[in-house]
């Protein structure tokens, strides 16, 4: 490796790398939030109580089998080979075309969903079962117990889970090269290409992966501590109290001093 | 008297083990009830199959003149009309004491953001907790919790508290403010319903005494009778046992 090739390519081809590190983010940050989405209503749907009528019961069966079957497949199976069978498939089989960013963005989706969904049926799960009792102690559903009581609390628990996720994505999508998605990791092979300078593309690649990958679970420690909320709570109505102790404590240092 | 609660050949199993078997009693309009009785001997399962947290295998459950035990009954509507206070206070986390006190007025009952508010104003005053609207459950003591949790309870303005054994996993010194508060809301004429192990409480505040034995209901009378001359042998069992313990 030489530093005036790291130099050369960076000030050369620096639109190209920051293009594919823009449609790598650009991926992952939707494919996150739409497969975080997929993950908390296929968690819920997978806790719903079984009800006690028969109908209900059959029909809450078969759509669990159905929400486990697409579970399994997706953690069973790399997303590079998912990637191909969606893409190619679905153009052999269908005669569908898919933009190739569409796909992508779909791929990542239902891949981040069915690992969140674990992720969110484990979260719910650990909330105490008294929480869930309240809420319906006080005339709330399943869904509006889910929705103000269990869910926030859910959220604020998995959001680890969730950044490590994201973390996966920004890094998993450099599979979706095989299906020509021009993210960065693409656009590097094409650089080096062009130029027969591989290991020094790549390094320039690896720095601007971490610098995506640092920032993004620094923004989420951020986000978690606005969830958490402030440390400390103010009593109201009764500052004059609190004023008291204050001028007691001054009185009594200012006294000392005197002494 | 007008019976809001009226219990007949109520029976409920876990599995093989039968809880309650053949409960017959009813609560009247502004009656304080107390359930006393030693560990499980249905207490609490009793309390908490009328608003329907366990589901009852036999019997009626008669609430204001409908079953609703009843095939297709409301029991949404119904648990909004029971005011439950758990053990484990079970404040919900996420919210802090002003929103555990509102959610479920405006959830549930459609009630205004302002409204609630209001409401849930009133009763933290009731409970002597109205400066701590901004606090998160984790903040604040097992007693001022409890507090929280009968104020959430009260917002809702039910006809009947439920009291499934609000002092139990407290410290002793935090009882008194508990128990404080339970008795006002006795005095004001709210009809209660209460699991306790507090016999003084019990003793001073109750209408009736209901003791509570391997499931069926062994005594029921004034408290005057129950703690003083208790007719069968298991109650004197029971409270000679649990005074001892004093």
């Amino acid at each position: 490796m030489e530093i005036k090739w790291l130099v050369r390519i960076w000030t050369r081809y620096w639109p190209m790398f920051i293009r594919g590190a823009g449609i790598t983010l650009f991926i992952s940050v939707i494919g996150t939030i739409i497969g975080f989405i997929i993950g908390l209503i296929v968690g819920v749907i997978r806790t719903i109580p079984i009800s006690e009528k028969k109908g209900k019961r059959v029909l809450s069966k078969c759509i669990n089998s159905l929400l486990t079957a697409y579970v399994e497949f997706f953690r069973g199976t790399p997303m590079i080979v998912q990637a191909m069978v969606i893409y190619y498939g679905s153009a052999v089989a269908f005669g569908i075309h898919l933009d190739r960013l569409a796909a992508a963005i779909f791929i990542v989706s239902i891949n981040t969903g069915a690992y969140m969904a674990e992720v969110v049926r484990g979260g719910i799960i650990s909330i105490d079962r008294g929480q869930f009792e309240a809420a319906q102690a006080i005339g709330m559903n399943h869904v509006q117990t889910m929705i103000n009581v269990v869910l926030p609390q859910v959220i604020r628990n998995i959001l680890p889970a969730t950044g490590n996720e994201f973390v996966i994505n920004i890094k998993d999508t450099s599979v979706l090269s095989v299906i020509s998605v021009t993210e960065l990791f693409f656009q590097t092979k094409s650089i080096a290409g062009n130029n027969f300078r591989y290991s020094e593309a790549f390094f320039i690649t690896s720095i601007v992966y971490l610098i995506m990958t640092i920032t993004i679970t620094r923004i989420l420690r951020v986000f978690e501590r606005k969830l958490d909320g402030p440390a400390n709570y103010d009593l109201l109505g009764n500052q004059m109290q609190v004023q008291k102790i204050e001028n007691m404590l001054e009185e009594d240092s200012s006294l000392r001093k005197k002494a | 008297m007008e019976k809001v609660i009226d219990i007949q050949h109520l029976s409920k199993s876990f599995g093989t083990n039968e809880v309650l078997k053949d409960i017959n009693f009813s609560v009247n309009k502004g009656e304080v009830v107390c359930i006393i009785g030693s560990s499980g001997s249905g207490k609490s399962t009793l309390l908490r199959c009328i608003n329907l947290l366990e589901k009852p295998n036999g019997g009626k459950i008669i609430y204001n003149k409908e079953n609703i035990l009843d095939v297709g009954h409301n029991i949404y509507e119904h648990r909004t009309k029971l005011g439950m206070v758990f053990q484990q206070f079970n404040l919900f986390n996420n919210h802090n004491v002003l929103s555990n006190c509102t959610v479920g007025q405006v959830k549930v009952l459609g009630r205004s953001d302002k409204d609630a508010e209001k409401t849930a104003i009133k009763y933290l005053k009731v409970v002597g907790m109205e400066q701590y609207v901004n606090a998160k459950p984790g903040q604040l003591s097992g007693g001022q919790k409890q507090r929280v949790a009968i104020a959430r309870a009260l917002s809702m303005e039910p006809d009947v508290m439920l009291f499934d054994e609000p002092t139990s996993s407290l410290d002793p010194e935090m009882v008194g403010e508990v128990l404080k508060v339970m008795k006002e809301l006795a005095e004001s004429g709210l009809t209660m319903l209460v699991v306790t192990h507090e016999m003084g409480f019990a003793k001073e505040v109750a209408d009736r005494v209901v003791f509570m034995d391997k499931g069926v209901i062994a005594e029921e009378g004034g408290p005057e009778q129950i703690f003083n001359n208790p007719k069968e042998e298991r109650t004197k069992e029971f409270l000679k046992r649990i005074l001892k313990e004093i």
